[in-house]
């Protein structure tokens, strides 16, 4: 079970996500100490291994810096919910392994603090804490199986094509 | 049915006769941007799987420019590592301190962007050397790393929107002015996916580094790349500035190409804007804004740093003192020798500024020039977000070199018409 986070807010941009003042490093770990640092302060101390963070459009606007997924990642998020992703951040997910999930209007149908369970491969998320189930649309196989490989570099290490 | 600038330059990468919107094409990559935050990890990354080569280090570009020089230890080692890979891997294009530069006024100014040609690099404003009738886009480490290792990349081919703009450009308003008004009239998504493809008479009297200034900020309509056709004005840059490879191709997008969208702006009615904080489609015209305290001005950036921003702001402060912090910022060091040739640096000094070393610097928060919490900074760069500049308390006006230049005079949002 994980808890989602919710920031009723449209273009939390890749600042927000980890300010530029942090990357003087790519250490994920480090970079997980600043995680949401200019959105929400207290995010780091709050996020579980596991937990999600839902937005509205345009999630991740900004900068190309990769480090904003390595800071979700090192702080152990498990996914973003967004009703849009700007389009270096949603590719740069994937590059990662790691799953953005486009939902619409996503911040009505979860609440901060919700209890949610998802099957990212066939696209529902049970809101335990609503009693309700929200489908949305998976990614193709092909991202879903770079994903799973932990990212594209790993994924064309094992399977050359 | 036709194609469109950006169609035919993926068509001809793709090794194919036609491209539509929606098509995923593997293109061959002709030019690589690699600076000091994104390429050390794609370095890393490709190491350790080890696959550690490059395609071509003669197609491969570096300059460290945004913790440039290094602003503390941890910045320096980003910078030792890109050193000594560049160095490793034969890079041709390797420019260091001294001859580093900003990124995206450094590749033109030095003759790396060619008409037609396909252009990554791991910077969201890569976007910017779409002026030149190229396709060029950001990208995220992983990417760089796998163009850096084979020389392409998979893409999906965007669809394009045609941004009309009409008439001519009063005295005052500037290409930048023009680009905050297309992103109030899209928003920061209204482009997203898209390739964002400018046209219109207002054009015909701006120079590339104007017309630089437009397509560097695609990216804050999430547009995917902004490309400007080719005229004499580009010709005329690339014959004194293209060096050891001279030949490109020019596509022209046709009469039947298809446009999911068009914008149309008349740039004859504008008036300078601030973009407001925290948005860049936050655009006021300065005559509602003015007045407004700010703590410090800043002029410089991939938007607005290059030598004809410089010529802007320094007559405008020619003879004048500024009222507040005002940092002067030279994107390249061929811009910073020109303001000392051309004397607008003894301008700037007496006017009480401070002339930065090239750097993107406080641009990101990185330094030289970050905010305290509650100050205001107008600044002629291309992000205004929560924090950008320093403090998340601090806030950020985007606008043009002669509105910071006016409002560093005034110590307030101010109309540069009055000083022009």
């Amino acid at each position: 079970m994980t808890t989602a986070h919710v920031y009723k807010r449209d273009h939390i941009n890749t600042d927000e996500i980890i300010p530029a003042r942090y990357l003087n490093t790519d250490d994920a770990n480090e970079l997980a100490k600043h995680c949401m640092e200019d959105l929400d302060a207290a995010f780091v101390k709050k996020c579980k291994p596991g937990d999600v963070i839902v937005g509205g459009v345009d999630f991740g606007c900004g900068s190309s810096r990769e480090h904003a997924v390595w800071a979700l990642q090192g702080a152990k998020v498990g996914a973003v919910i967004a009703d849009t992703f700007a389009r270096i951040f949603y590719r740069n997910c994937i590059n990662c392994g790691f799953y953005p999930i486009e939902l619409e209007n996503a911040v009505e149908n979860i609440n901060d603090g919700d209890e949610i369970e998802i099957d990212y491969e066939s696209g529902v998320i049970d809101n335990k804490t609503q009693g309700k189930k929200i489908k949305f649309k998976p990614l193709p196989d092909f991202a879903i199986e770079i994903v799973k490989d932990g990212g594209l570099l790993e994924h064309i290490k094992r399977r050359p094509s | 049915m036709g194609m469109t600038i950006t169609e035919k330059i993926f068509a001809r990468a793709a090794g194919l006769d036609a491209v539509e919107p929606g098509d995923l094409v593997n293109a061959d990559i002709d030019v690589i941007m690699c600076h000091d935050v994104t390429t050390p990890p794609a370095i890393s990354m490709l190491k350790e799987k080890g696959i550690d080569r490059v395609f071509d280090p003669d197609r491969i570009v570096v300059t460290p420019d945004h913790f440039q020089p290094a602003k503390d230890i941890k910045s320096a080692e980003l910078h030792k590592r890109l050193d000594t890979w560049a160095k490793e891997k034969g890079i041709k294009h390797y420019y260091k301190i001294g001859r580093a530069g900003v990124c995206h006024a450094l590749l033109p100014e030095q003759g790396h962007i060619r008409p037609g040609e396909v252009i990554v690099g791991g910077d969201s404003h890569t976007c910017t050397y779409g002026a030149f009738a190229a396709f060029s886009t950001g990208i995220g480490s992983t990417d760089l790393a796998a163009a850096i290792a084979t020389g392409k990349l998979w893409f999906k081919v965007p669809a394009s929107m045609k941004f009309v703009l009409k008439g001519k450009l009063p005295h005052g308003v500037y290409s930048k002015d023009v680009i905050l008004a297309v992103i109030k009239a899209v928003g920061t998504d209204g482009a997203l996916y898209r390739a964002m493809e400018f046209v219109g008479s207002a054009l015909n009297n701006m120079s590339m580094e104007a017309r630089m200034t437009i397509t560097n900020m695609a990216i804050e309509a999430g547009a995917k790349n902004g490309v400007i056709g080719f005229d004499e004005i580009t010709q005329a840059y690339l014959d004194a500035h293209l060096k050891d490879k001279t030949e490109y191709t020019v596509f022209e997008s046709d009469p039947d190409a298809d446009y999911v969208e068009t914008v149309e702006i008349d740039c004859s009615s504008l008036e300078p804007l601030v973009a407001l904080p925290h948005l860049p489609s936050n655009g006021d015209p300065v005559s509602d804004c003015a007045g407004a305290a700010m703590d410090q001005a800043y002029i410089g950036s991939c938007t607005n740093g290059r030598i004809e921003d410089m010529r802007i702001a320094a007559k405008i402060m020619k003879g004048r003192q500024v009222a507040i912090r005002t940092i002067i910022v030279p994107a390249t060091p061929e811009v910073w020798k020109q303001c000392i040739d051309e004397k607008l640096a003894d301008v700037f000094y007496e006017a009480g500024c401070v002339v930065s070393a090239p750097t993107c610097g406080a641009c990101l928060g990185g330094f030289m020039g970050i905010l305290a919490e509650g100050e205001k900074c107008v600044s002629t760069t291309n992000r205004n977000f929560v924090g950008r500049m320093g403090h998340p308390k601090s806030e950020v006006y985007l606008a043009s070199p002669a509105t910071a230049a006016a409002s560093a005079i005034e110590g307030k949002l101010a109309d540069p018409r009055k000083y022009l």
